[in-house]
């Protein structure tokens, strides 16, 4: 039997200013997982990767990270990704900070 | 201190101007990452969690108070107003965006500061004893040898790409403060039975996944074969080294797999091949270097003042208990400025942090500051007299902590905050055990206690040195933190022995306190350090205290 496959999203760090970012279905980079596209299809997925990652001059080191759907949006299952999503837990920087809403 | 000459500091401003034409090439598209990223490694620049992360060089922990100003105004200007001083002797900042980082570079180079080699499989940023030039203990200054190791390894045609990272370490007294054995060389300034100078190497030492002691390859060098024998063992390794598998890449795997001997031999073989190669410039260069390095012009007065302080106030009396040691001249001390204040991020220190230990520096330490690989900061020279006011005015920028040497003041990586490799979380683990031990009130009681935390495998956090270690590792999606005891990164050097299984973030503070607790239940008293406990009594009476709850647990199912 195939495994299932977890829903993921593309991420992504911006290439000036380094912070994540994540790919939205209409091919935007947006600083706001709600905003994100959950891709659950995992051969739709690679290519979405796959374009994705050739936009060298917007973003670095694009990868897929996997989500779960959420009322808001795609939501992280692991810590790495929760963080990602929020900034440090020492300081109020980030995202955390900014706001998301900036993209 | 080193100054810059021409030379250096034309090198360096080609280099930046390299650096910024790179960067405008990635920028506008004409250089992708894959051939972007090792330039940007090169030159210190890291991609992070959340951003890029600039780490600076401070060779061997030294600055001077204009350099602190500007690292201060670097982080006012394109950074958070903050830094992070680390266990290389580096400075990082966690928030550059890269259209800046070339103005940042030339910023550091209008103080001769640098992020060259702070990364990449290169010799990176040569660390030394952070009391060199001031211990009581020292029998030389590792500084100037440092100094010339950072220009013969800077830029060093042969060894810029190395297997894998190699990291450097010197110190000149018996008492090892710098770590040596835990480095792919370690060089101890010694003296031979005639008393000769010269140097004890050593090799193969490292952290990370695989630990290692370094192992002895040259018990006494000539001081005029150091850096021929040096280039010997890197060259060496550079032919030897694995390739192959990043994880066996490093010189202690070399050295493990290859055994201490054969690498003796081949190094000899090289050494031999070199060593007429080196003209006697070396030591003409390492001449010049020493002047650099003259000690300041020490004071003799009467210390009246700072005995009277710690018989009136003994707030300055348990700050001086300490975080002040034996300095080699008469009436002076080394302070050591806690940079691990209860709570706080070790290792951080403001922008008006930064300028108020500048502005210190000036006044009472002859102009030096150092950073420790402890992430602390110290004035080298203070005459006593001074301390009073010194202690003053460090209570006024809020860095008068006194735990120097105790259990709150920890080694941490950044961790899962802000590295990218990291497996979990390191700061918010030492802020809290760092806040629990102040609370209880117990860290003065409990003594000399190392506590060292790294987030992921690569022990930045130095833990398998640590009295106490804590590993932090994602198992199945959850930051789990392994415990090791009995670390020690000095001369008598061990890799702490795990104790068992790992502890779950909530569970990790109060594991510590139960270890602690029940070495002050087993210590024969107060003169019986945490390490000296342990090595009388070995890892059991701890692990009972550590795991308790869990066979309660089992028992009462």
């Amino acid at each position: 039997m195939p495994r299932s496959f977890t829903p993921k999203v593309v991420t992504a760090n911006a290439l000036l200013e380094g912070d994540v970012v994540y790919l939205t279905e209409d091919d935007r980079w947006t600083r706001d997982l709600n905003e994100a596209e959950l891709l659950t299809d995992e051969a739709v997925a690679e290519v979405r990767l796959l374009d994705a990652s050739r936009r060298q001059s917007e973003i670095v080191g694009a990868y897929l990270a996997d989500m779960a759907p959420g009322d808001a949006g795609p939501q992280p299952t692991h810590f790495r990704e929760d963080f990602r999503r929020t900034g440090p837990s020492n300081y109020r920087h980030g995202k955390q900070a900014e706001g998301p809403s900036r993209s | 201190m080193y100054r810059y000459n021409d030379f250096d500091q034309a090198f360096l401003d080609e280099r930046n101007a390299q650096f910024r034409a790179q960067v405008a090439r990635r920028i506008d598209g004409s250089l992708t990452e894959d051939e972007f990223r090792p330039l940007r490694l090169m030159n210190g620049l890291y991609l992070q969690l959340h951003a890029y992360m600039l780490r600076v060089a401070i060779p061997y922990g030294t600055l001077r108070s204009d350099q602190m100003r500007q690292l201060a105004m670097i982080a006012d200007r394109w950074d958070k107003g903050y830094g992070h001083f680390t266990t290389r002797q580096n400075i990082q900042y966690n928030w550059p965006k890269l259209p800046d980082v070339p103005d940042i570079l030339d910023a550091l180079g209008e103080v001769q500061l640098h992020a060259i080699q702070t990364s990449g499989n290169t010799i990176r940023n040569v660390t030394a004893d952070h009391f060199a030039g001031a211990a009581a203990d020292e029998i030389a200054d590792p500084r100037p040898v440092a100094e010339l190791i950072r220009q013969w390894s800077t830029d060093h045609p042969e060894f810029q790409f190395l297997p894998r990272k190699f990291k450097f370490a010197v110190t000149g007294s018996p008492n090892d403060r710098a770590v040596v054995k835990a480095h792919d060389i370690g060089i101890r300034m010694v003296r031979n039975d005639r008393g000769e100078p010269g140097y004890e190497v050593l090799v193969g030492g490292g952290l990370g996944r695989t630990p290692m002691i370094g192992k002895v390859i040259r018990d006494f060098l000539p001081p005029a074969d150091l850096l021929p024998y040096l280039e010997a063992i890197v060259s060496v390794y550079n032919t030897l080294g694995r390739r192959d598998n990043k994880y066996k890449a490093r010189i202690k795997i070399t050295v493990h797999e290859n055994g201490i001997d054969t690498i003796r031999e081949k190094v000899e073989t090289r050494f031999a091949e070199l060593k007429p190669l080196f003209s006697g410039v070396d030591q003409e260069m390492l001449a010049r270097i020493e002047e650099h390095f003259a000690p300041p012009a020490f004071r003799n007065a009467p210390v009246e003042a700072y005995e009277t302080a710690r018989d009136r106030d003994p707030v300055f009396r348990a700050w001086a208990d300490t975080n002040l040691a034996e300095h080699k001249s008469e009436g002076y001390a080394i302070v050591t400025v806690s940079l691990k204040k209860h709570g706080a991020t070790p290792g951080d220190a403001t922008s008006d942090q930064m300028r108020a230990l500048a502005e210190l520096a000036q006044r009472y330490g002859h102009d030096e500051l150092r950073i420790s690989h402890e992430q602390n900061v110290i004035f080298p020279h203070v005459h006593k007299s001074d301390l009073p006011a010194l202690h003053e005015a460090l209570r006024a920028a809020d860095l008068a902590t006194a735990n120097v040497g105790l259990i709150s003041d920890i080694i941490a990586c950044p961790g899962m905050d802000y590295c990218a490799l990291a497996t979990a979380r390191s700061i918010p683990v030492a802020q809290e055990i760092a806040e629990r031990f102040d609370q209880l009130k117990l860290e003065h009681d409990v003594g000399p206690l190392k506590l060292k935390i790294s987030g992921c495998i690569n022990a930045c956090g130095h833990h398998h040195v640590g009295h106490i270690g804590i590993l932090g590792l994602d198992r199945a999606g959850v930051e789990n933190y392994q415990i090791t005891l009995g670390g020690d990164g000095t001369e008598t050097a061990e890799i702490g022995s795990r104790t068992g299984p790992g502890f779950a973030y909530d569970e990790i503070t109060d594991a510590i306190e139960r270890i602690v607790r029940a070495y002050l239940d087993l210590r024969e008293g107060p003169g019986e350090t945490f390490l000296m406990a342990y090595r009388r009594l070995g890892a059991d009476p701890f692990k009972a205290a550590l795991y308790e709850d869990e066979k309660a647990k089992t028992h009462a199912a």
